[in-house]
């Protein structure tokens, strides 16, 4: 479509046909109050702070549904524009449970800072809460009506980009309240844990359930060795944390970091991405071999895993019994570990830094004790992380880099792709090919399989057989993967990851965590990659010691034990 | 507000399979959830879980959605109606001539909120816009018979004549 000149403030601006007015003035550099919008995902004009004066309109307009048109004068800062947002904002904030001092969003809330922005430094109304009390049923997740916006951002993106729909709005007027059916609490539905809500929530209406007091108090505790995991993609988000450019690979400062706390032995979940590329792999071949079921689809994802659960239970069989990498290591952290290091595995405490709401669902799963005890204790987020950083004090930016402690801080280059989307693919290819065909890549990059796409496509000729994958991300594009396998696609190997980007966007991260950021992040990944002198997992020495000190082969007795597992079909409410 | 429960179900088979019948042409058309939960409502009587869900699943919307629009009009109601409904016209007119009255005297009678189903399951109480017989207000309504001018003293009588022998 044809660009179209409008007059933003007197400046003349083209714009996008189509495009909203508020994104019209962003690139003119004039900034627009938002707080219900989010491009392209949420566009519904619920809370009006995104007023402007459009000329010949009766009233003044949401800028964020208001698309531009051929000589269009728009204003964006009379008097009354400033007074009605303030109007509406004030509005919104009248029946918020205003405790900034006390809350986990606090310094990290865009209503916070558009009452500050708006220059709102008194209420003129105080309105009654919302009749509702938090909900803590879910293990990854609280809801707290008392400080929803009702701007439905989690519902767009639970609903469309997830397609998930385990929130919407219920009841009216007053009553009105985002949660599931029947007002069911979150832990009871078919919710995924994936936490993307919690990343779109402007407020703290939806937000990680905070395990940090439990941390505290293991590391305080002298009986217990606690030994901290941290997954590949934390390495890329942390430093946002700290005011780092977002996709800043931080993986000393972290190792660092953690150390300052007090953990006993810093570990990285690398290790075990590398594992799961051995056991995967060798399931992948044995399945192509022996006629089982394909194609094989990754089990990484905790999230994804509940999805297809709810929604595909039929489809359970094409799943790998891997466990995740969290997962693995848990169960390996309380044998191998706790006989090497000659500790008793009751005192092991083990804890995931994940980038995931979903892995504090994954660790409580019944079936995730294979050690014999708990494999994983306490799984936190990376903005969790961030947030006991800055309780200890740490001054994370002027920490010197450190190493990983062996033998699970040993890995390469295709356990820190486990952290974007189609990186397990990648790793998997990396390695199969090379046991398969006997010879060397000369390229590790498979570009194929990178990036932010929906779903992706690549073939791989491996010694004359084409192995045919997919990646996807994102469970929206997951279904229409799944549906694609359905309607009879022929694939041999898929990946799936629950959260847009893979995990680097996922629902544990800094916020805000966008395209752009997601992106960034991404490039981070692929950098740390680069920069490791081993980058195949079948060539990690701890993982080939590993399986000759205790596991034996990969599938062997010992890994069934320990690193696999099974699925429950679940209802789809 | 209810929170759904079907523990005091009233739904048959045989509504259920109507309402089977009512969903199959339009599987998967989600643009038809008021009207089809409207019809579903007129099947049964009201909207247990059991029928939303069949509602979600038949024209694959998420459950939340449903119960999102069943809770949002209140011509949806989630709780089994009365043997015998009864309706007080909230008109202006009627509302002027004292209507309020009659339903906080109703409501505390039967002991159910308006939009409720008595303990007994006799008598559901409802608020209607209006039946167009402004003249005679105000106006209740119980099933197919309207009485006029009616004081809270007659309500007694009026509703003794549908109690049960
Ligand atoms: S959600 Fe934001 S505005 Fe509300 S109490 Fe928390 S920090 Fe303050
Ligand atoms: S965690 Fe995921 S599935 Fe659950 S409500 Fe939030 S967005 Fe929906
Ligand atoms: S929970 Fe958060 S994202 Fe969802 S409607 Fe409320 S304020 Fe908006
Ligand atoms: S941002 Fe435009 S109406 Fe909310």
């Amino acid at each position: 479509m044809k660009p179209v000149m409008i007059t933003i403030d007197g400046l003349r601006v083209e714009a996008e046909a189509g495009a909203p007015v508020l994104e019209a003035a962003k690139k003119a550099g004039i900034k627009i109050p938002t707080l219900c919008y989010l491009k392209e995902i949420n566009e519904i004009g619920a809370c009006r702070v995104c007023l402007v004066e459009v000329q010949g309109a009766r009233a003044l307009q949401a800028s964020c549904v208001t698309p531009v048109s051929e000589g269009m004068v728009v204003r964006t800062n009379t008097p009354a524009i400033r007074q009605a947002r303030k109007l509406n904002l004030e509005l919104i904030m009248s029946n918020h449970l205003r405790e900034c001092l006390t809350c986990h969003r606090s310094t990290n809330c865009e209503l916070q800072q558009l009452a500050s922005d708006l220059g709102i430094v008194e209420l003129r109304f105080a309105g009654e809460m919302p009749p509702y009390d938090p909900d803590l049923s879910s293990p990854s997740l609280v809801r707290d009506p008392r400080k929803c916006i009702l701007c439905r951002r989690c519902v767009s993106v639970c609903e469309k980009v997830q397609q998930v729909g385990a929130i919407a709005p219920q009841e009216r007027g007053f009553n009105t309240v985002i949660a599931p059916a029947f007002l069911d609490p979150l832990g009871s539905v078919a919710c995924v844990n994936c936490g993307q809500c919690a990343l779109v929530c402007p407020t703290a209406a939806i937000h990680e359930k905070d395990q940090v007091a439990e941390v505290w108090a293991a590391l305080a505790d002298p009986r217990k060795h606690v030994v901290v995991q941290t997954a590949p993609a934390t390495r890329v988000s942390i430093g946002e944390m700290f005011g780092l450019e977002p996709g800043s690979v931080a993986t000393g400062k972290m190792v660092a970091a953690l150390r300052r706390l007090g953990f006993d032995k810093v570990f990285d979940t690398d290790f075990t991405a590398d594992l799961t590329i051995m056991e995967e792999g060798s399931e992948l071949l044995r399945r192509l071999e022996e006629g089982g079921q394909l194609p094989l689809i990754t089990s990484c994802s905790p999230g994804w895993i509940k999805f297809i659960e709810h929604f595909y239970p039929d489809m359970l069989g094409h799943l790998s019994s891997c466990k995740s990498p969290q997962q693995m290591f848990g169960a390996l952290a309380k044998t191998y570990y706790a006989q090497k290091a000659g500790l008793d595995p009751e005192d092991i405490f083990v804890v995931s830094i994940m980038p995931c709401t979903a892995k504090k669902f994954e660790a409580g799963r019944e079936e995730m004790n294979g050690s014999g005890h708990t494999d994983v204790d306490v799984v936190l987020t990376t903005r969790e992380l961030g947030r006991m950083l800055k309780e200890a004090g740490v001054d994370f930016n002027a920490l010197a880099e450190e190493e990983y402690d062996a033998p699970f801080g040993i890995t390469t280059g295709a356990g820190v792709i486990f952290g974007a989307t189609g990186g397990v693919m990648e790793a998997a290819l990396r390695t199969a090919y090379e046991l398969v065909t006997g010879n060397s890549l000369v390229s590790l990059d498979f570009q194929e399989v990178r990036g932010l796409d929906g779903v992706k496509e690549a073939s791989v000729n491996l010694n004359g057989t084409t192995l045919n994958v997919a990646v996807a991300h994102g469970l929206g594009n997951a279904r229409e993967l799944l549906e694609r396998v359905k309607s009879g696609r022929q694939y041999h190997f898929i990946e799936i990851m629950c959260c847009p980007g893979g995990c680097i966007g996922g629902g544990g991260q800094p916020i805000p965590t966008n395209r752009e950021i997601r992106e960034k992040r991404s490039a981070g990944i692929y950098r740390a990659d680069a920069s490791m002198p081993l980058r195949k997992s079948h060539e990690n020495p701890a993982v080939q010691a590993l399986y000759k000190e205790f596991l034996g082969e990969p599938l062997g007795h010992k890994s069934h034990q320990l690193l696999h597992t099974g699925y429950t079909p679940r209802d789809r409410h | 507000m209810s929170n759904g429960c079907a523990c005091q179900s009233q739904v048959t088979r045989e509504h259920m399979d109507e309402v089977d019948r009512l969903i199959a042409p339009c599987r998967g058309q989600s643009g038809n959830l008021i009207q089809v939960l409207h019809k579903a409502q007129n099947i049964v009587g009201y909207l247990p879980r059991e029928v939303q869900l069949k509602v979600a699943e038949g024209l694959d919307v998420p459950l939340a959605r449903v119960y999102g629009v069943v809770s949002f009009y209140s011509l949806f109601t989630t709780v089994p109606r009365g043997r015998h409904k009864i309706s007080v016209c909230a008109g202006t007119a009627c509302y002027v001539r004292g209507s309020s009255q009659l339903l906080d005297r109703l409501s505390e009678d039967l002991q159910v909120r308006p939009g409720g189903t008595s303990q007994d399951g006799e008598f559901s109480l409802d608020v209607v816009r209006c039946v167009g017989a402004c003249g005679l207000g105000p106006v209740v309504t119980v099933d197919d018979d309207v009485y006029a001018r009616v004081h809270t003293e007659k309500l007694s009588d009026i509703l003794a004549l549908y109690t049960k022998e």
